[in-house]
C-alpha cells in the first residue's frame, strides 16, 4: 500500500494516481471520518428542534431535515460544489461549472494545497451545505410546508450558500483574498443561516397565536439527545476543517470542547440570574451557542481565548433569543438568536484573538497580538456582506416559493398539526397508551 | 347513599387511600384529571420566555358510601389530603338514587 491507500497494481487508475498531489493517508482518514461526523449533525439537529416543537409537529421537523440531507446533497454534487469551489469565474464572486457533477476529481481544488483527495474535500463540504440549509427548519417550525421548504433549500443552496462559501472558503474568493478568517463556517454557516432565518421568518409571518399562546417544547429529552449529537459531530465540523490529522486539528478540537462548556456556563448563569432557574433547554442551548461562537475561531485562537469566546457565545445567546419578542418576528426555534448572533460574535472575536502562534498560515492577526484593527475590520466587512446577501437572497427566494409552490401551510393545517395533515402520521400514539387494555 | 368526590394533589393519593382503608372503605375509583381553582396553574420558563400553564395535574377520587359513613369518609379525605398550601383541592358529596352490583344484582346499601 502506498500512502494514498492504493494497491500498487492499481496505480495506473486515475483516482489512485492523483498527479501533482501528495495524498496523506492520515489526513484523508480524518477528513473522511469528519465528513461522516458532520453528516450526523443534521439528524442531531432534527432531534434538537423536534423536541422543541409541539407534539403535533415533531415529525414535520424530522422529515424536513432528512429530506434536506437528500435534496441538498444532490444539488451540491450536481452544481453547488462547483459554484463554491470550482475555478473562479472572475472577481472572486462565484466558481464556474467546471466541476459540476463532481467532474474532474483528479484536479486539485483551485487555490487549495490539499493532502487529501479532492472528493474527500467535496464530501466534507457537502455536509456543511446540508446542515446550513437544515437550520432553516428551526425558523419555519409549526407552519412551513414540506414542499415549499425543499424548493427553498435547493434554490437557496445555489443562490445564497454557494456564493458565500466561494467568497470566504475558497482561497480565490474576494473576501478570502482580503484576509477574512473563517475556520469552519461562523460566517458561511452560522451568520449566513441566521440572516436567512430572519428573512424567512418575515416572509412566513407569525404562527397562529404567537406570542400570546404557550408553545412550549413537547420533549426536552429529545432536545438534549439532539444537542449531544450536535456537540459530538461538531468535532468533525471544526477539527475536520484543519483538513488534516495535525496539531491544528487538535487545537481546534480542544478549543471546540472548551467553548461548548463555557457556553453552557454563560447561558445558565445569566438565565439563573434573570429568571431564577437554570433550565435543561438553557444548558442545551448554551452548548450550541458556545459551539457556534468558536466555529470561525477554533483554528486561529488558543485554548484560553476559546473559553472566552464560548462564554461570550452563551451570554450573547441567552440575551439574543429575547429580541424576537421585542421586534415581533416569529423565529420559532431561535435560529437568528443562536446561530446568527453567536456566529456574529465569534466572527468578530477572531479579529481580537487570532494569532500566528496557533496558525502560522494567517496573514493578519487579532488585536491582542498588537497587530492593529485590520483583521477586525475585514471580519466586520464579511459579516455585513454576508448578512446583506443572505437576507436579501432568502427574502426573494421565499417570496418566489410562496407564490409558486407555496411556503406557508393553511390555517386548518396549522391548527390540526403538520404531522397528520401533511405527512399522514403521528409521532406518539397517546390514545392506546392511555386506554390500556380497553384499547378505545 | 352519597357519592363522595374529591379532587386532590396527585402525591397525596397514597395518604388518602391509606386513610380510607383504615376506616374500612372497601373500594374507590381514581382518575388523573387536570384543572385549577384559585391556584391558577403555574409558570414554566423556556429560553427566558415565561408560559403560564393554566391547568395543573390533579387526581379525582370517587366513592359511594352509606349515609351514616359520609362524615367520617369526608373527614378522612380532608385530613389526609391537606398540606395547608394553595391547590390542596376540594371534596363534595351528592345524593345517589340507586346503586347496583353488576355481578349479583344486589341493590342499594347491600351493593356497597
Amino acid at each position: 500500500m502506498t500512502s494514498s491507500g492504493c494497491a500498487p497494481a492499481r496505480e495506473d487508475q486515475t483516482l489512485c494516481n492523483l498527479p501533482a498531489m501528495h495524498i496523506d493517508a492520515g489526513d484523508t482518514a480524518w477528513v473522511l471520518g469528519s465528513a461522516a461526523l458532520v453528516l450526523f449533525m443534521t439528524p442531531g439537529l432534527a432531534l434538537f428542534y423536534g423536541g422543541m416543537v409541539r407534539s403535533k409537529n415533531v415529525l414535520s421537523i424530522l422529515v424536513q431535515n432528512l429530506a434536506c440531507i437528500a435534496v441538498v446533497s444532490v444539488v451540491w454534487a450536481v452544481a453547488a460544489y462547483s459554484l463554491a469551489f470550482g475555478p473562479d469565474a472572475g472577481g472572486g464572486f462565484i466558481g464556474t461549472l467546471h466541476l459540476a457533477g463532481l467532474a474532474h476529481p483528479e484536479l486539485a481544488v483551485p487555490g487549495l494545497d490539499l493532502s487529501v483527495p479532492p472528493l474527500a474535500f467535496a464530501a466534507f463540504q457537502m455536509m456543511f451545505a446540508v446542515i446550513t440549509a437544515a437550520l432553516l427548519t428551526g425558523t419555519g417550525a409549526d407552519r412551513m410546508h414540506f414542499n415549499g421548504f425543499l424548493a427553498l433549500a435547493a434554490i437557496w443552496t445555489l443562490v445564497v450558500y454557494a456564493p458565500i462559501a466561494h467568497w470566504v472558503f475558497s482561497p480565490n474568493g474576494w473576501l478570502a483574498q482580503r484576509g477574512v478568517l473563517d475556520f469552519a463556517g461562523g460566517n458561511v454557516v452560522e451568520v449566513d443561516s441566521g440572516a436567512s432565518a430572519l428573512a424567512l421568518a418575515l416572509v412566513l409571518g407569525v404562527r397562529r397565536g404567537w406570542p400570546r399562546e404557550a408553545m412550549a417544547p413537547h420533549s426536552l429529552p429529545l432536545t438534549v439527545m439532539g444537542a449531544g449529537i450536535l456537540w459530538f459531530g461538531w468535532f468533525g465540523f471544526n477539527a475536520g476543517s484543519a483538513l488534516g490529522s495535525s496539531g491544528l486539528a487538535a487545537q481546534a478540537l480542544i478549543g471546540t470542547q472548551l467553548a461548548a462548556c463555557t457556553g453552557v456556563i454563560g447561558w445558565l448563569v445569566v438565565e439563573r440570574w434573570q429568571t431564577g432557574h437554570a433550565t435543561t433547554l438553557g444548558a442545551a442551548s448554551g452548548a450550541v451557542c458556545g459551539l457556534v461562537a468558536i466555529t470561525p475561531a477554533c483554528g486561529f485562537v488558543n485554548s484560553m481565548a476559546a473559553m472566552v469566546i464560548g462564554l461570550v457565545g452563551g451570554v450573547v445567546g441567552v440575551l439574543a433569543v429575547r429580541v424576537k419578542f421585542r421586534f415581533g418576528y416569529d423565529d420559532s426555534l431561535d435560529v437568528v438568536g443562536v446561530h446568527g448572533a453567536c456566529g456574529l460574535a465569534g466572527t468578530l472575536l477572531v479579529g481580537i484573538f487570532a494569532t500566528k502562534a496557533v496558525n502560522g498560515a494567517i496573514t493578519h492577526q487579532g488585536l491582542v497580538t498588537g497587530a492593529g484593527p485590520y483583521l477586525l475590520g475585514v471580519q466586520a466587512l464579511a459579516l455585513l456582506v454576508t448578512i446583506a446577501w443572505a437576507f436579501t437572497g432568502t427574502w426573494l427566494i421565499a417570496q418566489l416559493v410562496q407564490r409558486t409552490v407555496g411556503l406557508r401551510v393553511t390555517d386548518a393545517v396549522e391548527v390540526q398539526g403538520l404531522d397528520t395533515a401533511i405527512h399522514a402520521e403521528s409521532a406518539y400514539d397517546f390514545a392506546s397508551m392511555r386506554a390500556g387494555q380497553a384499547g378505545f | 347513599m352519597k357519592l363522595v368526590t374529591a379532587v386532590i394533589k396527585p402525591f397525596k393519593l397514597d395518604d388518602v387511600k391509606e386513610a380510607l382503608h383504615a376506616i374500612g372503605v372497601a373500594g374507590m375509583t381514581v382518575g388523573e384529571v387536570q384543572g385549577h381553582g384559585r391556584q391558577r396553574g403555574h409558570t414554566e420558563v423556556y429560553r427566558g420566555a415565561e408560559y403560564v400553564v393554566d391547568f395543573v395535574p390533579k387526581v379525582r377520587i370517587e366513592l359511594v358510601v352509606d349515609d351514616r359513613d359520609v362524615v367520617r369518609v369526608v373527614e378522612a379525605i380532608v385530613d389526609a389530603a391537606r398540606t395547608g398550601q394553595i391547590g390542596d383541592g376540594k371534596v363534595w358529596t351528592t345524593s345517589v338514587d340507586e346503586l347496583i352490583r353488576i355481578r349479583t344484582g344486589e341493590r342499594g346499601p347491600d351493593a356497597l
